[in-house]
Formats: C-alpha cells, structure tokens, sequence
C-alpha cells in the first residue's frame, strides 16, 4: 500500500460539489458524506460506494478505472487529478472534491470534456494531412523507431483535462489551445507523416492563442497524470515557431 | 415533451475502434454518419487495449515466414475450432493491410531496429541480430496462441494510439458524433431496422434516430461479472440486449467468455499478455514457474483459455498467494529491465506504480484470471450484416462474426476491431446506397414513447423492493462463482436459479434518487434487466453445452465433443416472453478439419460426420437460422487446403 498514510484505516470526511443544472431546485453547495476507508481504496471505490450505500443521485464519470481512458479528471482538494489513480491513502481525511473548472459542467462532478476536446482537435486539424492516399498494396512507410517512441510519447495524451483545469490562461482565455492542445499540435509537427509545412504551423501557434499565450506557470507539467514533458513541447513548439519566422523554409 | 427525431443515412451504435472504423468506410463512402455514445468517443474501452495487434507482416527475425495462411491457422486452433473458418480466413488476409492503414492514420507503431537486439524468449536472454534491411517496419512481439511473433504494438498503449489515430478521422471527416447518448430500443418491424429509440446521458430526455442503416458496435458485456472484469464500467452489454429485446435477431455463443490470465489482483486492472510475450514469467507461491510443467511447449504463452485453467488449478491447489480479498499468483517481469519496463511495457509500470505502489523492475505483481473478453453477441453473416434482421449490422466485440469461437487470440480482438471495421462499413456504404429511408415515423415515436415510459415506470415505483445495485452484485457473485472457468451442472443449475429470481427481482426494485436529469440510478437501472437476460442465456447456453471447448470447460465434461457440439448457440428472447428459446447451427465451413491446437489437451471426442456432408448441408441449416443473403456467395474467400502446406 502506498502513500502517507498506508497502513491506518481512517473514517473519511469528503465534502463533494453538488449542482445537478436539471433540477431548477437545485443550487451549487458543497454536501458532507463520512465512508470508512479501506485498503487500496482510490476515489474511483469512494465515490461509487457513496453513491451506492448513500447518495444515488451523485454524478461523476468512471470508464476504464485504469488512468487510460481519461474520464474522471477532478479537483481532488484543490488540485486536479484522476479520480481512478488517487488512493485515498495519499490524501488527507477530509477530501473536497469539485468538477474541473473550464469545462461546462454536467452535473456535480461530471464536466463536458468530450465537446472542448472535438473543438480543440478541429480548430487546430489535429490528424495527419497526409500528402498522398493510402496504398492498401504497398509495405508501411519506413520509420526510426526512436522516432516512433518520440511521436508516442506526445500521443500519450488521454484528454482528461487536468492540464487545461489547472492553466491559469486556459481559465481566463477560452481560445487558448491549452497544454494538450498544444502538445497534440507538437506531436503532429513532429510525426514526417503529416505534410504540413512550418509556415502552416504558424498559424496556428504563433499567436497568443496558441504557444505565445502559455505565461510559464507549468501547473500542467505538474498535474499532468500521463507525466507528459509539456515543458520540452512547449520549448519544440516556440523554437519551431522562430524557425518559421526567420527562414520561412518548408520543412525538409 | 415531444420527442425530437434525427435522422442519417448510417447510423453508428458506439464510438469504439470497430464503430468509428465503420463509420469513416461509410462517410468516405459519401454517406451521411451519426456516431452515438455513451463516452466521448476517446474513452471507449478500445483505448485500454494493451499489447498489440495481430497482423502477418512477418518484419522481425521470430516473425520470418509468417503469413496470413499461419495466422489463419492460429486464429483458428485458438479458437478450439469454434470459429467460422471463412470469416478467420478474411480476418487473417485483410489484418496486414487494417494495420498498415492505421500507420497512415498515425499511429506510432513500435518499430524493427536493425542490428543486435536482446529478448527473452522461454526464459532465456537471447541476442538476435534484426536485418539492417528491415530496420524501421513495424516490429513484432510474441503473444499466445501463435506460430510466430505477430503482434504489432506501440508500448503498451496500442489501443489508445489506434483509437486515437481512427477517431482523428472521424474529426477530419466531419462525422458527427454525439456522445452521452445511449441507444436503448431498435425501431424496427420484425425484420427491418430503421434506427433506434436513444437516451441523452447528459439530460435524460429520450430522442428517435431513423437511420438506413443501424451498426451495433458497443462492446462486450463484461460488467455481467460486475467487478470481476477488466472491462470498463461502460461494457454492460447494451448492443446485444439491443438485439435479443426484437426476439428475432439472435445472439452467438454467449457462453463463450474468456478469463484473462493476468489481471491485476484484487481490482481487475488488465495487464497486457504483452508482458509473458516479452519474456515475464508466472509464479506460484513457492517461486515456481508451474506453467512450464503443464505447458513444455508454450509454457507462459499458450492461449488465455489454457493458461487461465492452470491458474484456476494452481489456486484451487493451494499454491496461489492468499489474501483478505481471495488467492493470486504472481506476475515476475523483474529480469526486463527497467529500461523495457519503461518504454517496451510503460503503461504496465504505470499501472504497478499507481494502483498497487509496486515497481515491477522490483517487485513481483499479484495477478489471476479475471473476465476479459465476449466471445459472444449480436449473431452477423460475414459482411456483418444480423441474422433475421435487414439494415441492421454489427461489428467488433460486440458482434459474434465469428472468428473467434470459444477463444480469442490476445492480439485478436484489436485487429478485429479494424478489419471488421473496414468490411462491415463497406457493406453497410452498399447497402444504404441502394435503399431509401422509408419509415413510419410514427413507429419511431412510438419506440420513444415506450422507453419514456420505461424510465416514468422506474421512478414512480414505490415500497420496500431490492435496490438495483444489490442485484447487481448478486448477480456478479453467481456468474463469478458459479459461470467462471470452471464449470458444473450442479453450479450451472444454481446459477440459472439465482438469477432468473434476480430477473423477477428486478421488476419489483426501487429506485433511492428520483432525481431530475440524466439520473444515474436510474440509467443503471434501465440497463439492469437486459443484463440479467444477458447473465441468464449465458448460464443457460453454458448448462446446456455438454462439452468442453476453448473458455468455456465443463468439469463434469472435459473433452471437446466434435461428435455432437462442433455448432454454434444460437439464442432468441424477444422482451415480452419469459423464456429464451436456444438452438444450434453448425460453425460455418470447414476448410482446417478439427485436431490438436498444439497445447492444451489432446484428447477429445472425434466428429463422426465427414467435413464434405458437415458442409453440404450447412448453408440450408444457416439460412433456417436467419443467415441473410451475403454479398458474395458463401466458402467464396476460402482458400480451400492452402493451410496444408504450412503444417
């Protein structure tokens, strides 16, 4: 068992964001439950057994319950985390739970990723704009697989929006790309599939919605659950964006 | 509130690797496509697969002389000849073109690095030189069940980066997608499909969607084990209850369920057959590697059905670990390296780090079978198109097409996803081009109306009745203890009693939450009895099935019987009657006559017919079951005998 406080059973205090916006005699207020805490108990065991023995009219959003599928990003006392991948033992007896802000809220702690992610991947064309059709008779393109690894790497985005809940500009600007628009933009840019040029690039990061508009505060590299290297993408992308500028070069 | 009406010229249940795969077929095809969810479409369950993908490229030196002939073969044998032979052969040509496909839509497939590589291959370093010439093609790793290393991986994240790359597809194509809404009744008129009655996850209100076309691509139906799966909460099997509430379209081999091997214990979390693949071995409580008795030829990497069997074994034998939450045995892929364990097998050493506190560079990992996959569902033809059913399709997990039979290669399932994908989109973009939308939209507003009145039922239900999560886990616990590896008469018969009183229960539970909105009580609860249907015809099909094949083994009758169950359960349960009505149809053609797989047992019950009158009379037998026409005349993709050459 991990975390500060393996090994003692406590009973837990959670203090859960309540607002279900289909009920107009519901309002936003923080509601109290007790649960007694068990081994290996995460949020993703918490919540359902709330929800379950308590109060069935609790929202939230579990799929895969593994940190892969990206469904349940929450504020977790005041810092946004999977709600599958963080063990009770690693958290204080009073846990205060909130939807993760930016996103439009469904109910409780279930927000709209899906729709701001949709927008985010059309805006910013986020697939390969391959330069020729596929040959359904011809062997697969040739690739380092250092490369493959490094493309990987930046695919390793699951959207969970913790990144976005935690960046002070995504907060405040709704045109910015955020950290996993930005990083899904780098890992395009990156893959030699993908035909777009550094001039068509521009566009879309140059500007203060795009990697300009990042101030350097770096929540996202410390929440991000995938552990991705936003720092390193974001230093990619403005290198790639000076590059353009000054040599207006198709790139090789 | 009036019901409000969409309608599409195809229509997509689930936005999966098989249903957004179907999806672009179509729309590229100039097709209007409606994609429904439950989830945004990137966390579908496709995106937990792990390991790899299955397709005969043969790019590394242990794939040298692969091809789709050997991988039919496999998929076949793994399969304990429970597959239909024909759609095999098509998966196993079609998988090498699906997976180079995915590569032009971006996925970063893992590749060949040319020169001195070291694997561990039966327990052993081995050094072995990778041709320079095929250095950056998509590499390999080994995985069960197969004669060669065929798998086609990125990390452990194949699924995710496949899911992501055919859903950035989607987004290109403009398909429209609307997510948190759940299908929950086909409109149709007994044998034709004109869309569904749909439940907005967001608002609860409930709209019609007439479509041309209806695919059902929404996954397993896992969650019937409750929390003994490594399924997501999302796989309760709502695309075969779709199905089975018509009472003509039937479902497939439903008690065809397989156990994966290694499961993390005690939460269920998947972890990938990637890591024995790769060289990890499995342990008992001793530090013995008790697969290499039972298994010498394949040892850790024999297929799921067997190596889950000798786990069960092993445990029941008193060599597992044991623990306040049951026994496991241990997963040792220490002797990796770090280094593999955090590229090669990094969503594996994520998974060991987050939700057991263990480094698997360190620590050994508790794992034991745990549901994994459904064989079974809605029963298609080989274009995918559902017995009985006009403009209704189905692919994927959820479909029973059925290469699969009574197990399923790991590796499989991902490439099925996409084959049957490309295929099935390609039947239904033919289908809807030469029909025209002509539905009563009066029947559509009538199928809302009844699921309107569904949902007004459970929440004006008043008293002192069972609440639907105390049904849920009582079925979980019968389908774990009494429809898992292991099966008897005795348990069988308990767990048909069981759960066909929770069936009864079910109509008389109340919900805690009337709550306004999407409800999610009550959205549980409107899933709860096609579940227990599901749970019923699954025991019912496996008390039935006195033989032993693939998953599905019967202590009391451990020999595969070629002789009297070399057929497929077929299942029909229309929602108003009380008893579902099974009946059998033969496999399919038979190109491989049935024999040893090449582990496992080999003894068994010989089949008495011979495979020229098993398949005289086959396509008569098929068609009295609902087969529809297909496209192409059936036995036209097999390639008859070619397999003989390979053996």
């Amino acid at each position: 068992m991990t975390g500060s406080n393996a090994g003692k059973l406590r009973r837990l205090h959670f203090e859960i964001f309540r607002y279900n916006p289909e009920d107009p005699d519901s309002v936003p207020h923080m509601q109290s439950f007790e649960l007694d805490e068990a081994p290996y108990m995460s949020l993703f065991i918490a919540l359902n057994q709330i929800r379950e023995t308590q109060d069935p009219s609790l929202q939230f959003d579990f799929a895969c319950r593994s940190a892969i599928c990206g469904s349940c990003g929450m504020m977790v006392n005041g810092r946004p985390n999977l709600g599958c991948r963080t063990l009770t033992s690693d958290l204080p007896e009073i846990i205060r739970l909130h939807p993760l802000p930016v996103f439009k809220l469904i109910g409780d702690l279930s927000v709209d990723t899906g729709t701001w992610f949709r927008q985010m991947a059309e805006k910013s064309e986020a697939w390969v704009h391959a330069a020729k059709v596929f040959n359904p008779d011809a062997q697969e393109e040739r690739m380092d697989d250092d490369l493959a690894e490094a493309i990987y790497e930046g695919d390793r985005c699951i959207e969970c929006g913790c990144c976005i809940a935690s960046c002070g500009v995504a907060n405040l600007n709704t045109d910015f790309a955020g950290p996993a628009g930005l990083n899904r933009i780098a890992r395009f840019m990156m893959d030699p599939r993908d035909s777009r040029d550094e001039t068509d690039w521009f566009e879309v990061i140059s500007n203060e919605d795009g990697v300009f508009g990042c101030l350097g505060m770096m929540a996202c590299h410390d929440v991000c659950p995938k552990e991705l290297p936003l720092l390193e993408v974001y230093a990619y992308l403005r290198r790639k964006a000076l590059a353009s500028r000054f040599s207006g070069r198709k790139r090789s | 509130m009036s019901a409000r009406l969409i309608s599409t010229d195809v229509l997509v249940i689930g936005g999966g690797l098989a249903g957004e795969r179907c999806a672009i077929e179509a729309a590229a095809a100039g097709h209007d496509v409606l994609v429904l969810s439950v989830v945004p479409p990137r966390r579908s369950h496709s995106c937990a697969a792990q390991g790899g993908m299955q397709a005969a490229l043969g790019n590394c030196v242990k794939a040298e002389g692969d091809n789709p002939t050997l991988h039919f073969l496999d998929t076949v044998r793994g399969s304990d000849w429970g597959a239909d032979q024909e759609v095999a052969r098509i998966f196993a040509d079609e998988a090498p073109v699906a997976v180079r496909e995915l590569a032009h839509f971006g996925v970063p497939w893992t590749r060949v690095r040319g020169g001195r590589n070291s694997y561990f291959i039966r327990g052993e370093r081995v050094d072995i030189d990778e041709s320079l010439e095929n250095d950056g093609l998509i590499m390999h790793r080994d995985f069960g069940g197969t004669a060669k290393w065929r798998a086609c991986y990125a990390a452990a994240g194949t699924g995710h980066a496949a899911l992501y790359a055919v859903d950035s597809e989607v987004v290109r194509l403009g398909i429209t997608v609307r997510d948190r809404a759940e299908a929950v009744e086909l409109i149709h008129d007994g044998s034709r499909c004109w869309g569904v009655a749909a439940r907005c996850l967001r608002t609860g209100r409930h709209f019609a969607v007439v479509a041309k076309a209806t695919v059902i691509a929404t996954g397993g139906y896992g969650r019937i084990y409750g929390q003994y799966t490594t399924n997501a909460t999302i796989n309760e099997g709502m695309g075969a209850v779709l199905a089975l509430n018509t009472g003509v379209v039937p479902l497939g081999n439903m008690e065809a369920v397989q156990f994966h091997p290694t499961a993390l214990a005690p939460s269920g979390i998947l972890v990938t057959e990637g890591c024995r693949g790769d060289g990890g071995f499995l342990l008992d409580k001793n530090m013995h590697r008790f697969m290499v008795d039972a298994e010498p030829e394949k040892q850790e990497l024999a297929s799921r059905d067997v190596v889950s069997r000798h786990m069960a074994q092993c445990m029941r034998d008193g060599n597992g670990i044991e623990t306040p939450f049951g026994p496991h045995l241990w997963l040792d892929i220490r002797h990796l390296g770090e280094e593999h364990l955090t590229t090669k097998l990094r969503e594996v050493f994520d998974i060991c780090r987050d939700f057991v506190g263990l480094n698997p560079a360190n620590d050994l990992i508790p794992v034991r079978p745990t549901q994994h996959y459904s064989m079974g569902g809605v029963r298609v033809n080989k274009d995918g198109q559902a017995y009985n059913m006009a403009g209704l399709f189905a692919a994927g997990e959820a479909a029973c097409w059925d290469m699969h039979g009574f197990n399923r290669l790991g590796g499989n399932s991902l490439a099925e996803t996409i084959v049957a994908g490309r295929l099935v989109g390609r039947r239904v973009a033919e289908f809807v081009t030469t029909t025209s939308l002509d539905v009563q939209t009066s029947r559509a507003f009538e199928t809302v109306k009844r699921a309107e009145q569904r949902a007004q039922h459970w929440l004006e239900r008043s008293g002192s009745g069972p609440g639907v999560y105390d049904i849920r886990d009582a079925m979980a616990e019968s389908m774990m203890s009494e429809v898992g590896i292991f099966r008897t008469a005795d348990e069988l018969t308990q767990a048909d009693h069981t759960l066909s009183a929770l069936l009864l229960d079910c109509d008389n539970a109340v919900l805690r939450s009337k709550a306004p909105g999407m409800n999610p009580e009550l959205s549980f609860a409107l899933r709860l009895k096609g579940m227990l249907r599901l749970a019923v015809v699954t025991a019912r099909g496996a008390l039935a099935r006195t033989e032993s094949r693939g998953a599905h083994f019967r202590t009391d009758y451990p020999l595969r019987n070629d002789a009297e169950w070399l057929n497929r359960t077929v299942v029909r349960w229309s929602d108003d009657s009380t008893q579902p009505t099974f009946s059998y149809e033969p496999v399919g053609l038979i190109d491989v006559p049935p024999g040893h797989r090449g582990y496992g047992s080999d003894e068994r019950i010989e089949m008495k017919r011979t495979i020229e009158d098993y398949n005289g009379g086959l396509q008569e037998d098929q068609a009295d079951h609902g087969r529809l026409p297909t496209t192409e005349p059936a036995g036209s993709r097999i390639r008859w005998g070619e397999w003989a050459d390979q053996t």
